[in-house]
């Protein structure tokens, strides 16, 4: 194993395991203590954000023992590679600029507040001078966020919100200290500064969201990082990450796990689940020599493999290398406050411009025209603006995200918001894309009988049988006593119950998927698994076409099994799509003029996520999905496909309604500051109200991923 | 008016020390894992750990 292990400078090393399933306290106290019990590990802490912990241990300690440490306590980890390292935070580089204005602005506030009341002369000058003194380097260190982008698209000849809020920051610092030095009665470092905290608590909010949800889908990757057991020539078993495997080397694939390359089998056979790569819904059956492909799920019985090929040679990097050429539908987007910051940046300088010249026309002096222009800079200043979109779209991904919908950025609810047309993969999107036990055939089953099948499911890891545990916990079965359990691999289990022989085995024809289970002196059942449709899958439909949104199935699998859902659900379909032909099918739409949500999970389905304008992708989706799609929705109904539309459009509309008070204000407010007549008082004020009334519109979104009737 | 020329001092060193503090917090690590710290106070580590 490549060691991820650092080593310390006091000897010790050190090492990060991901543990995905950790979500509470009771998870972190039980880990700590587990590994702290490890001999040789000096300390672990973990860190719940992340899903992680770091480990302090002796240096010679292998990474794997202390991943089988956790596992004996129930617990699945990883070594954290790289490359899977948590991107730096884009919240944590603003709260330090955030909190030297926040505190610059309420000092400076302060003295404010001390000259309006009426100080005059002596104290004036003095507190002008705090005010300076305070003011100047905070609005240099807060303002640096803004000067920096502003300078970068400036140098690209574009211009975007910054560059109004640059301009205006710097000319009304300039004009104060100017007020400062020559003894002037009025300065607005206290309306600058409260302006840049503002606006910076709008963009720490915005990258707190982002970073929120980068966490959440981070951790679903994580859940899955891809990699193998392999077996050394002296047979000796160690896991490898994917991309240390070579051809030649043997992985040794337990039932239910996917394979991390392409290979051909050296030993078992079993058969394979390929829906993830080709949308095929059926299983096929591969023995030794067959060739068998990485990210398909390995579905009976242990095996073998002999690596072909990794890395690029596999179809998995045909994929990737088909997604490196989509997205160009998203990266031409451009978000709602730029657009409207291309129309607002001009018409505020124009406006100052006008103010200027007017007053010069009209004969105040040079001194009096420019402080009367710099307060319409100022009182235009989008203060408001700048929380309108943000702070709209962190509570709305808030609300979704406590529904189990994770939104990956603002600009995936603005290109949501829009979406006429939907396309939808068939196996494990509309379809929970794993097999399930016939619900006919368990309702009969008496009481016992279920009991038994429970107990016996329960022992094993096989995904027929964890399909079985899941469908009887749900019907609240209570599990029966049983004694001297054995699984044999590829065949199933047996078992004592109050003394009697009982079996939980594959069938001996095996026609489909199916178990059986035998109980000694009893009637023999036969259990059929199949790949059912999602619960709610037609409501969901229905919801999306009365949002008027078309509706049709784009799948890869093959026409027959393709037409059989399309009839049930009553949609148009695609069948045996490959990844480039849904890839073309969405640019049709697109230059149709249509904007296409895509919903898949596959690995074929990624291009396609990727292109589209709008894409989500559930829980249970392949790595690919999952970082493809804007979106990522956990549980299994697609009700969340309506609901995730629903909010969107919510907040597009709320958004316009901040837009519409923020103007609004500034209508009001413009006309008294062209005319001469906005202190640096009422400038506070009107923009602190503007501000408050713009973030009590956007709350109401906190109930945006409630149902339909909203 | 001379009370000011103390009060002045006083209001921006405790504004000062706030801002320090938290400038402290930042670099020490204590905004990593905010979810991690709200679930910590609930860890009942005396149980079985008591002399």
């Amino acid at each position: 194993m490549k060691a991820p292990a650092r080593q310390l400078a006091d000897g010790a090393a050190e090492t990060v395991l991901i543990v995905p399933s950790m979500h509470c306290a009771g998870c972190m106290a039980k880990v700590e203590s587990g590994l702290s019990a490890v001999p040789g590990v000096n300390a672990a802490r973990v860190n719940l954000t992340a899903r992680q912990v770091v480990v302090r241990h002796a240096p010679g300690m292998r990474p794997l023992a202390l991943v089988e440490a956790l596992g004996a306590i129930g617990f699945p980890a990883q070594p954290r590679g790289d490359d899977i390292a948590p991107p730096p935070s884009a919240a944590k580089a603003l709260l330090a600029p955030l909190a030297v204005a926040g505190f610059a602005a309420m000092n400076v506030m302060l003295l404010s507040v001390s000259i309006w009341s009426g100080a005059e002369g002596a104290t004036r000058e003095l507190f002008h001078w705090l005010s300076a003194l305070i003011g100047v380097p905070a609005i240099l260190y807060a303002g640096r966020v803004f000067f920096a982008s502003a300078w970068t698209v400036l140098k690209h000849g574009r211009t975007n919100m910054d560059v109004p809020i640059s301009i205006g920051v710097i000319l009304a610092t300039t004009l104060s200290l100017y007020e400062v030095f020559t003894g002037g009665a009025d300065a607005w470092f206290d309306g600058t500064l409260m302006l840049l905290l503002f606006l910076l608590a709008g963009r720490t909010l915005d990258a707190a969201m982002r970073d929120k949800a980068r966490a959440g889908v981070d951790a679903l990757l994580r859940q899955a990082a891809p990699g193998a057991l392999v077996v050394g020539r002296s047979g000796a078993v160690d896991w490898l990450a994917a991309r240390d495997l070579f051809p030649g080397m043997i992985m040794r694939v337990a039932a239910g796990e996917r394979l991390a390359a392409d290979g051909e089998i050296a030993a078992g056979s079993s058969r394979f689940d390929n829906s993830l790569l080709t949308g095929e819904a059926a299983p096929v059956a591969a023995g030794p020599g067959d060739a068998v492909h990485a990210g398909t799920l390995n579905l009976e019985a242990p095996v073998d493999v002999r690596v072909t090929a990794a890395g690029q040679g596999t179809t998995l990097a045909e994929i990737a290398r088909l997604m490196g050429a989509a997205g160009q539908a998203r990266s031409r987007y451009v978000r709602i406050a730029d657009r409207a910051s291309r129309l607002y940046a001009p018409a505020v300088h124009t406006l100052a411009a006008l103010t200027f010249a007017g007053w010069m026309l009209a004969g105040a002096g040079l001194h009096q025209s420019l402080v009367i222009a710099i307060a319409v800079l100022i009182i235009t200043c989008p203060c408001a603006l700048g929380l309108a979109v943000p702070v709209a779209q962190v509570v709305a991904c808030g609300a979704l995200m406590r529904s189990g919908i994770m939104v990956k950025d603002g600009s995936a609810l603005e290109r949501l918001a829009k979406v006429d047309r939907a396309l939808l993969d068939k196996t494990g999107s509309l379809t929970m894309g794993r097999p399930l036990p016939d619900p006919a055939v368990l309702d009969s089953l008496d009481a016992e009988e279920a009991g038994v099948a429970l107990a016996l499911a329960s022992h094993s890891r096989h995904p027929l049988s964890r399909a079985l545990v899941e469908a009887l916990t749900t019907r609240q079965v209570a599990a029966q006593d049983l004694t001297e359990v054995h699984e044999e691999a590829g065949h199933g289990l047996t078992a004592l119950w109050r003394g009697v022989p009982v079996a939980l085995r594959r069938p001996n024809m095996a026609a489909g998927m199916a178990a059986t289970l035998d109980i000694g002196g009893r009637a023999t059942w036969l259990i059929p698994f199949a790949d059912r449709l999602r619960p709610d899958a037609v409501e969901a439909l229905a919801e999306l076409s009365a949002l008027g949104i078309t509706a049709s199935i784009l799948s890869g699998d093959n026409a027959a099994a393709v037409a059989e859902t399309a009839r049930s659900l009553g949609l148009t379909a695609q069948a045996a799509a490959s990844p480039a032909d849904k890839q073309d099918a969405i640019a049709r739409l697109q230059r149709s003029g249509r904007n296409v949500l895509m919903v898949g999970d596959g690995l074929n389905d990624g291009p396609a996520l990727a292109a589209a304008d709008a894409s989500i992708a559930p829980g249970g989706a392949s790595d690919v999905g999952r970082q493809a799609a804007d979106c990522v929705f956990l549980g299994d109904s697609l009700l969340a496909i309506p609901r995730v539309v629903r909010a969107s459009r919510r907040t597009t509309a709320v958004v316009r309604q901040n837009f519409v008070l923020a103007i609004g204000y500034n209508v009001l407010a413009v006309p008294l500051a062209m005319a001469g007549r906005v202190t640096p008082l009422i400038a506070a004020a009107a923009m602190s109200i503007s501000s408050v009334i713009v973030i009590a519109n956007s709350l109401r979104l906190a109930s945006a991923a409630k149902g339909a009737d909203q | 008016m001379n009370g000011l020329a103390i009060l002045i001092p006083i209001a921006l060193g405790m504004g000062l020390f706030g801002l320090a503090a938290f400038f402290w917090a930042l670099k020490s690590g204590q905004f990593d894992d905010c979810e991690g710290a709200a679930a910590r106070i609930l860890i009942d580590d005396e149980g079985d750990r008591l002399p």
